[in-house]
């Protein structure tokens, strides 16, 4: 489903992703956790190519996004890239709503713009997915009028109204109060059961161990370690992963 | 003569001058319009060039509001109205709408791209996410989010806009100051002064209202 290989990426002199790799499967959850500054987001952020990488192969459903030709990085069109990213859902730490728009625009704004739908239809499925993530009462008020959980519950379904193959959660509750972060975390566990690949970075040691098919470790632009969620939590093989654990749990 | 006589005398001279004075209302709001109809658009074009990539486009834009907003609005009408208007034959309400058009223009597009340089990165990568291309984005997302926000010094430029009419008195276009100077130098009265005030505080009370009332209509989602 995703493939990411041997990927490089540098903020000036920060070498931020050094080399790499990560495969999902079909309907895989796959969690990345690690100290701030590892990489994890930026990772993410590559697989939607919201992050440029300066070489590697990146490919969604066998569509390259990033390419290379014995270490040389080929040019793949804007518009190619945005058309091979288009079954890639994205959620946000800071949820980015479109605060001009209503909660249902918000969510029939791109299937009617980018995917020509027709409105009718497409309003029918936000309702749905309105309904999916407890909010259709709030069709047609503004996102300053929600609160945080309720903005990023807005926005999973946002994002899976363009009914996306696969998802992509960038700290998706770092942003809340601890109070709220159950209902979104509730969401896409859902989600998990009805076997949405996704991958999710995030803080949330218990969530992650719950909904996890693997669990990634990141520390300093690498993958060190990469394990079922029992494995990972009761075994972990590198020492780094056994200090932060310990930390965090 | 007694007061009251006195006070009718001046009620009966402000009766005759103010339909002159007032005469040059009509070529004011004229060129108010005309110059609102074109600079924001204007503003609004180079605006977006200049958060373009294009380096070419971004300097040459730079150098227009370098020029237009570094030099005084009269040099420039004096420039266009004496000078081009030999090669181009323009008129002086041609010459003087010329002007306006491209002074504001600058001011605007200096607004207009403060303006989108202030909305959050978030939303660029939201619309990119959902698969929106740069003009979808601008159009949808970050132009509509950032009219909102330019409001407030959009209405300054419009509330000034008013008063800078008046600089065609330079130019022999007989607006609302023209002709009151011309009744204060014939009759040696502050009066006209003072009527061509008013009516241009009339006109600046109706943009101030109209302004008002957008930013109402607008501020909905916040």
């Amino acid at each position: 489903m995703v493939k990411v290989k041997n990927i490089n990426k540098h903020f000036g002199k920060l070498h931020v992703l050094k080399g790499v790799s990560l495969d999902v499967d079909k309907g895989e959850v796959v969690t990345i956790i690690g100290p701030s500054g590892s990489g994890k987001s930026t990772l993410l952020r590559s697989i939607n190519n919201l992050e440029t990488v300066q070489n590697g192969i990146i490919e969604i459903e066998g569509n390259k996004i990033a390419d290379e030709k014995n270490g040389k990085r080929i040019h793949i069109s804007e518009k190619e890239i945005r058309e091979n990213c288009k079954k890639v859902g994205m959620v946000f730490q800071n949820f980015n709503l479109f605060p001009h728009k209503t909660i249902l625009d918000n969510i029939i704004e791109a299937p009617i713009i980018v995917n020509k739908e027709a409105r009718n239809v497409v309003i029918k499925r936000a309702e749905s997915l309105l309904q999916k993530v407890g909010l259709d009462s709030k069709a047609d008020v503004y996102p300053f009028q929600l609160s945080g959980g309720q903005k990023q519950r807005v926005a999973i379904a946002r994002a899976l109204a363009m009914e996306p193959d696969i998802m992509l959660f960038d700290e998706p509750t770092s942003a809340l109060d601890p109070e709220l972060t159950g209902e979104v975390l509730s969401v896409i566990k859902e989600l998990a059961k009805e076997d949405m690949t996704m991958v999710i970075v995030t803080h949330e040691m218990a969530f992650a161990r719950e909904v996890s098919d693997r669990i990634v470790f990141m520390d300093e632009g690498e993958i060190i370690e990469d394990a079922a969620p029992d494995e990972f939590f009761n075994n972990p093989k590198h020492e780094r992963v056994k200090g932060f654990l310990n930390k965090m749990l | 003569m007694n007061s009251s006589e006195e006070f009718i005398k001046v009620l009966e001279y402000i009766g005759k001058i103010t339909p002159y004075i007032s005469s040059g209302l009509g070529v004011v709001v004229k060129l108010y319009i005309v110059v609102i109809i074109c600079s924001i658009p204007l503003g609004l074009l180079c605006a977006i060039g200049k958060v373009s990539k294009s380096k070419i486009l971004k300097g040459i834009l730079e150098l227009y509001t370098w020029i237009f907003r570094g030099t005084p609005l009269l040099l420039q009408l004096f420039f266009v109205y004496f000078g081009l208007s030999k090669v181009f034959h323009f008129n002086q309400f041609q010459a003087a709408s010329i002007t306006f058009v491209i002074n504001y223009g600058a001011y605007f597009t200096e607004i207009f791209r403060a303006g989108i340089q202030s909305i959050d990165k978030g939303q660029y990568e939201a619309a990119k996410a959902l698969g929106m291309n740069y003009s979808q984005t601008m159009k949808r997302i970050i132009i509509p989010q950032m009219l909102k926000r330019v409001l407030p010094p959009i209405s300054n430029e419009a509330i000034t806009l008013v008063k800078d009419t008046s600089l065609v008195t330079a130019i022999a276009i007989g607006d609302i100051l023209r002709n009151a100077k011309e009744i204060a130098s014939r009759d040696f009265t502050i009066t006209p002064y003072i009527i061509a005030g008013i009516m241009y505080l009339v006109l600046t009370s109706v943009i101030v209202y109209i302004f008002k009332k957008l930013e109402q209509r607008y501020s909905v989602y916040e």
